[in-house]
């Protein structure tokens, strides 16, 4: 069975139960650039004083996006999972905006996955936040549906 | 010290709750469905556990320099360890460096032993609050 990865973009954008908590919507895709959105939200801002989104918000985003763009670098969907992640809050999001991300896959070997990611409200030009990021690719590595439910090793 | 969390939007989304012993925070992350990220495994969205880390880091850093209000993060590196099993999260902070500017921070998150961290955090707050 196969299908077209650009069909379940959108699921693969807000398809998990956090994502979709979120409200992460997928914003386009141009060849190998991925974008999402996260539309304001009362409840994902970090200073209620200022109603800024919280920066681990900003963090959760690029950590998902980077994942979409593995995604398309592979060409299919295959577990993954984020090694490791730095993001440097270059600003503060402007308050009460929408935040986008756009992340780059730019290295993909058979384990490791290297990506960067912007995000902005209008412009990578003008980033609020920039990540750096590696993945595990196939990640499950054999364990099946479940293991994580029994008690850990 | 749990009013701070308390006091913040993304926090209570999370369900953040902190206690505090001698001057050191724990903070819990119980478990929700809504911070699932591989609804397979399952396992916990790392941006949840990345979240989680960052506000101990921060709340530490204001427990313990109460001037400093709500601490600004200028950057943040998260090491994923282990998959975050679908049960509570707990984290702790401790400051290595506070200069006049800058602190540094590091922080572990784990589930039932603090030996097995599912995650780390290093990062750089600003210490100044007007920036």
């Amino acid at each position: 069975m196969s299908f077209d990865l650009n069909d379940i973009l959108p699921q693969l954008a807000n398809g998990s139960a956090h994502t979709h908590a979120l409200g992460f919507v997928l914003e386009g895709r141009d060849e190998d650039r991925i974008r999402l959105r996260v539309p304001w939200r009362e409840d994902l801002v970090g200073d209620p004083d200022t109603g800024v989104l919280s920066s681990g918000l900003v963090t959760a985003l690029l950590d998902h996006v980077g994942g979409m763009a593995v995604w398309i670098a592979a060409k299919q969907f295959v577990p993954i999972a984020t090694l490791d992640l730095r993001v440097d809050y270059m600003r503060a999001a402007h308050p009460r905006r929408d935040l986008i991300a756009e992340a780059r896959c730019y290295r993909l070997t058979h384990s490791i996955a290297f990506v960067r990611a912007w995000a902005f409200e209008d412009s990578p030009d003008d980033p609020a936040a920039a990540a750096q990021s590696a993945y595990i690719v196939d990640s499950r590595a054999g364990r099946p549906a479940g293991a994580n439910l029994r008690p850990s090793a | 010290m749990s009013d701070l969390l308390d006091r913040l939007p993304y926090a209570r989304f999370l369900g953040l709750q902190a206690t505090t012993e001698d001057g050191v925070l724990t903070v819990t992350m119980p478990f929700a469905d809504h911070l699932i990220g591989d609804p397979m495994l399952p396992a916990l969205h790392g941006g949840s556990t990345a979240a989680l880390l960052e506000f101990t880091a921060m709340a530490q850093l204001a427990l313990t320099y109460p001037a400093l209000k709500l601490p600004r993060p200028i950057n943040v590196t998260i090491a994923y360890l282990r998959s975050g099993r679908p049960v509570a999260v707990q984290a702790r902070a401790r400051i290595s460096k506070a200069g006049r500017r800058v602190a540094n921070v590091l922080a572990e998150a784990w589930q039932d032993d603090p030996s097995q961290p599912i995650a780390s955090l290093t990062a750089h707050f600003l210490m100044a609050d007007n920036n």
